[in-house]
């Protein structure tokens, strides 16, 4: 989902740099008050940003014959809620473009909103409607983390499609074209994403109980399994 | 092995599978060049689609071939894997510390 250095017209680079920036204000806002307020989630914090590192840097081959990466932002959405993976995500990204040449400086802005903004509040609504009807926590965790991967390359296909509407099918045309790049070739990679998620998931329950109930993944923290019986 | 260790060893195979089954069944095999990255598609496309788009900023950095490239993208994910390790690993140490601290004696319970 990386747009590459230069490869957005400047007036749509801007656009969405400006669109991206108060969601990384309001995160690092969320973030420095997660930190003062309960220092000891410092170290999860530390680890869901960890695990985006592991899987934005795994490029696997898919369906289509053609290589992508997860993202890696539903678990961190899940647990300490997206506004915070608005700066994790745009450290990640900014790590990518300043050593690897991978997206770029004048694209951070949109590849933030599509990895960092939309992708972990898509998964989140997802996880929280489901966990809302009493789906199983896993389930839930799941789909959360398969609808964040998934929507952000939607977005950047979107964000692609804008910048380059086809001179005969227009917005429409290029969409379909940018789509079928990442769209389609991220199916399985996001089904690998929801299990590794999911995998994390079941460690953290196995490990950190306390964190989890405090953070109110787990409702009653006794039972590992529990379908956490929603008082809302 | 427990119950817990085996669907944490499934979960990690299906993904395995997930990563080799493209490879094995040769899904690259109608392109000129198999398994490229997507995000250099798009820029084929865009070339395609607007020959005259030139690209108005260049990286700052650029790893100068494709090894060191792929080691910078190792050296991400063992930093992510490292913290990851501690983190499980700290967690763990810290839970047998106090079942220890509790029982007053040498450990005997294998976990929950």
């Amino acid at each position: 989902m990386h747009i590459a250095e230069g490869f957005l017209p400047p007036a749509h680079a801007i656009a969405w740099g400006v669109a991206s920036a108060p969601f990384v204000v309001h995160g690092v806002r969320s973030l420095t008050r997660e930190v003062r307020e309960h220092p000891e989630s410092t170290l999860l914090l530390g680890a869901s940003g960890a695990f985006m590192f592991v899987l934005s840097a795994l490029k696997l081959p898919s369906v289509t014959g053609s290589c992508s990466h997860p993202t890696g932002t539903g678990l961190g959405a899940i647990l300490f809620r997206p506004p915070i993976m608005a700066v994790l995500g745009t450290i990640t990204l900014l790590f990518q473009a300043l050593l690897l040449a991978h997206g770029g400086l004048t694209t951070l802005g949109a590849n933030v909103f599509s990895m960092a903004i939309v992708g972990p509040w898509a998964g989140y609504g997802v996880y929280r409607l489901l966990r809302r009807y009493d789906v199983p926590l896993m389930v839930g965790v799941f789909f959360g983390a398969f609808v964040a991967d998934l929507s952000t390359y939607c977005v950047t296909s979107v964000q692609l499609a804008l910048a380059f509407p086809d001179p005969s099918s227009g917005f429409l045309g290029a969409l379909g074209k940018f789509g079928s790049i990442f769209a389609v070739t991220q199916i399985p990679l996001a089904v690998s994403e929801g299990l590794l998620t999911v995998l994390v998931m079941r460690l953290l329950v196995q490990s950190s109980k306390g964190e989890l109930t405090r953070l109110g993944v787990l409702l009653t923290g006794t039972d590992p399994k529990e379908r956490a019986v929603s008082a809302r | 092995m427990n119950r817990n260790t085996r669907i944490n060893a499934l979960l990690l195979l299906a993904v395995a599978a997930l990563a080799v089954l493209p490879l094995v069944l040769g899904l690259g095999d109608h392109k000129e060049e198999p398994f490229t990255g997507a995000d250099a598609e798009a820029e084929t496309a865009i070339t395609e689609m607007e020959p005259d788009y030139e690209p108005w900023f260049s990286p700052l950095y650029e790893p100068p071939s494709g090894e060191i490239e792929s080691a910078l993208f190792a050296v991400q994910a063992a930093i992510g894997a490292g913290v990851l390790a501690y983190y499980f690993g700290l967690r763990r140490g810290r839970r047998q510390g106090e079942e220890r601290a509790l029982a007053a004696r040498p450990d005997e319970s294998a976990g929950d």
